[in-house]
């Protein structure tokens, strides 16, 4: 009996073993290159929670990868795979720049409605492309949320360095690839005299609504039912491409509403350094790693986020103390994701065995009930 | 647009087609034999990284390129152990592999090479007669040994495929395992070894960016290639012959934006640089109602005995 606990429980403790042996691979990386990996992981746990400042930047950090991990809770449920989260953080991004540099005179609160909203709908505009891209010309949405991605980033580029760059930076010469600062006005609350903003409250609310859409509304049923069985969806009646579409706009929705929570929360204006990851940090893919190492939960992905803008957080202080590339954590991530999607083949495993135990009692009981 | 122009864009149009050739032949291979991997950037970087190190610390190119196709073939060996023997869903398996490669080869390319250096790539060879044809010889017989191995691949591939014992267990495993396994086919051996040649020929394709066309070695050198060349496989129809076709078309939209920009004519470059990916998106909605080819179990995992 124990030992059958002990096996139920296997599956749910992959993630956790997933980012353990993540370590561990790092750990013998980095003792082959010369380095001591104790010393390096030490300088990653201060940098991520050695002091309120490193806790609050770990929080800062992982904001954004709870709001893009939300939304793959929704896609990756709802069957389609939203690689796009880079390009509709960036389109999200823009959009509540771009309303909250246009009505500078506004109250702050009204700004930051306006640009909160701006940005979600430009990111469901940009996740809805993929989606009516999936629907109606059968195009797979992984191919076109990349593409997306690229198109997004180039168009920040050429926004940054022409009609949105900073007036100051033209009178300077400088030329600078970045917006104006954002009306001060329009700053998201700070929780404490760190760099911690509202944003993080704000995307924890939305994990619980993500809950509720997803197991107590009709539209979360369908939604799931769509990602788990595309033939019992039709045979349901349910309009799977809707769906899936769907699936994709809400994707984008959140992503959209954390780059426009990146620009009103932390940076308060749009930078570039002309690549994908130079505003976003790569949170458009490690929400995805979140969300996976969330179970595709939005509440476990709540922690998940967490600890990933830890090793994040922690890594940035790990090259600036050791000179050791903050890559190594990117290098983590996609392992971590390897790993947690390697598994699924135990949790199948244990499922069968459950049902076929389940079925055999059926029979049974079924056949107690004809004696 | 002067002659010369002209051919200047298509000549360096074919060179450009190098690594989309390597990556998008592997990825067919694999993709009929029902393996979709999406890692091919991150294995691309990866190859890339270690044929620029290593020809860097020997001098030797050679081996630079034999390191490159090793390193892709370990990490086609990852992506068919996670989607083969542990069946994981392998769109978001190639996720983690992309990751993993990008990640990877910028930690070490921080750790061993520092900042971005040069060396000297593999040579142009005219090929002797041939280069003097004139139009014809400029545009297609004066680039490196690895240009021309990516176009005898074509042939190659379609005679492996199409002629061989080899290429008919290939596209039985990718249209009915179940049938090729009651005939005798081991389809998971089938799988890894078409997911790891497509690992080592997208090492190559990386390589063919590091010691062939750009010869240097950056973070995210390849800039999402190796999602285009996935992109070029369903292009293709899973054909080596239109892949080619695909390949070419798109490095050539690559050249003209490259020409744009530096013939200072007025497009913003950012709005230039867009364009291919702009292009690679239409060409799949174009594309794609007319799948008739596409692997039937392509992206699904196979368990022997499950009907």
């Amino acid at each position: 009996m124990n030992q059958r606990k002990l096996l139920d429980l296997l599956p749910r403790l992959t993630p956790i073993l997933a980012v353990l042996i993540s370590l561990l691979v790092g750990a013998v990386m980095l003792a082959l290159l010369g380095t001591n990996p104790w010393e390096a992981y030490r300088a990653l746990f201060i940098g991520a929670f050695g002091s309120t400042n490193a806790l609050a930047d770990t929080i800062v950090k992982a904001t954004p990868l709870l709001f893009v991990g939300l939304g793959i809770c929704i896609a990756f449920r709802g069957g389609v795979l939203n690689i796009g989260g880079e390009g509709q953080l960036v389109t999200g991004a823009i959009a509540a720049t771009a309303i909250a540099l246009s009505v500078p005179n506004w109250p702050g609160w009204l700004i930051i409605l306006v640009a909160l909203l701006a940005g979600t709908l430009a990111g469901a505009i940009w996740g809805g492309i993929a989606g009516l891209l999936k629907a109606h010309f059968n195009v797979n949405e992984i191919l076109s949320t990349i593409m997306l991605n690229y198109i997004a980033v180039f168009g920040m580029n050429y926004l940054l360095r022409g009609p949105m760059m900073d007036p100051l930076q033209i009178k300077l010469g400088s030329f600078t690839p970045q917006t104006a600062r954002l009306p001060r006005a329009a700053d998201l609350p700070r929780l404490i005299p760190t760099r911690l903003h509202l944003g993080a409250v704000i995307a924890v609310i939305l994990a619980v609504a993500v809950y509720i859409l997803l197991w107590r509304t009709t539209i979360g049923f369908r939604i799931r039912t769509v990602g788990k069985s595309l033939r019992a969806a039709l045979a349901a009646g349910v309009r799977t491409k809707r769906y899936m579409a769907l699936s994709l706009v809400l994707a984008g929705a959140f992503a959209g509403l954390g780059g426009a929570v990146e620009v009103l929360g932390l940076h308060h204006r749009m930078f570039t350094d002309g690549s994908a990851f130079g505003f976003t940090g790569s949170a458009g893919f490690n929400g995805i790693v979140a969300a996976l190492f969330g179970q595709l939960h939005p509440i476990g992905t709540i922690p998940a986020s967490f600890l990933l803008g830890a090793l994040l957080t922690g890594a940035n202080k790990m090259q600036r103390m050791m000179q050791i590339p903050s890559a190594l954590i990117g290098a983590l991530n996609g392992l971590i994701v390897l790993l947690v999607v390697g598994s699924e083949f135990l949790r199948r495993h244990r499922i069968k065995h459950t049902q076929s135990a389940e079925s055999e009692r059926a029979e049974t009981s079924a056949e107690e009930e004809e004696a | 647009m002067s002659w010369s122009i002209i051919i200047g864009i298509l000549s360096s149009g074919i060179r450009l087609a190098t690594p989309y050739l390597y990556a998008a032949v592997g990825e067919t291979i694999g993709q009929l034999s029902g393996v979709v991997n999406l890692g091919v950037d991150g294995v691309m970087l990866m190859g890339a990284y270690v044929a620029f190190f290593v020809a860097l610390r020997t001098g030797s190119l050679s081996l630079g390129l034999i390191a490159a196709a090793g390193m892709g073939g370990v990490f086609g060996l990852i992506m068919a152990f996670i989607s083969v023997t542990l069946k994981a869903e392998q769109g978001i398996s190639g996720i983690g592999l992309y990751l993993f490669g990008l990640g990877l080869s910028t930690f070490l390319f921080g750790i061993t090479i520092r900042n971005v250096q040069t060396i000297d790539g593999f040579p142009d060879l005219a090929i002797p007669g041939l280069s003097r044809i004139p139009v014809i010889g400029e545009i297609f017989f004066q680039h490196n040994i690895l240009v021309y191995v990516a176009f005898a691949l074509i042939p190659i591939a379609w005679f492996l495929l199409n002629k061989t014992p080899f290429g008919l267990k290939v596209r039985a495993v990718g249209q009915n395992p179940e049938a090729a396994d009651s005939l005798g086919v081991n389809v998971a051996r089938v799988r890894y070894l078409t997911v790891t040649l497509g690992g080592m020929l997208s090492g190559v394709a990386g390589a063919s960016l590091s010691i062939a066309l750009l010869n240097t070695f950056q973070q995210n050198l390849t800039n999402g290639m190796g999602f285009i060349a996935v992109a070029l496989v369903y292009f293709g129809g899973w054909r080596p012959v239109l892949v080619f076709a695909g390949a070419l078309l798109f490095s050539t939209v690559n050249a003209l934006q490259i020409w744009l920009q530096v013939a200072g004519i007025n497009v913003p470059s950012d709005v230039a640089l867009m364009l291919p990916y702009i292009v690679t998106i239409l060409v799949l909605a174009a594309m794609a109602k007319r799948r008739v080819n596409a692997p039937a179990a392509l992206n699904k995992r196979f368990e022997r005995g499950e009907s």
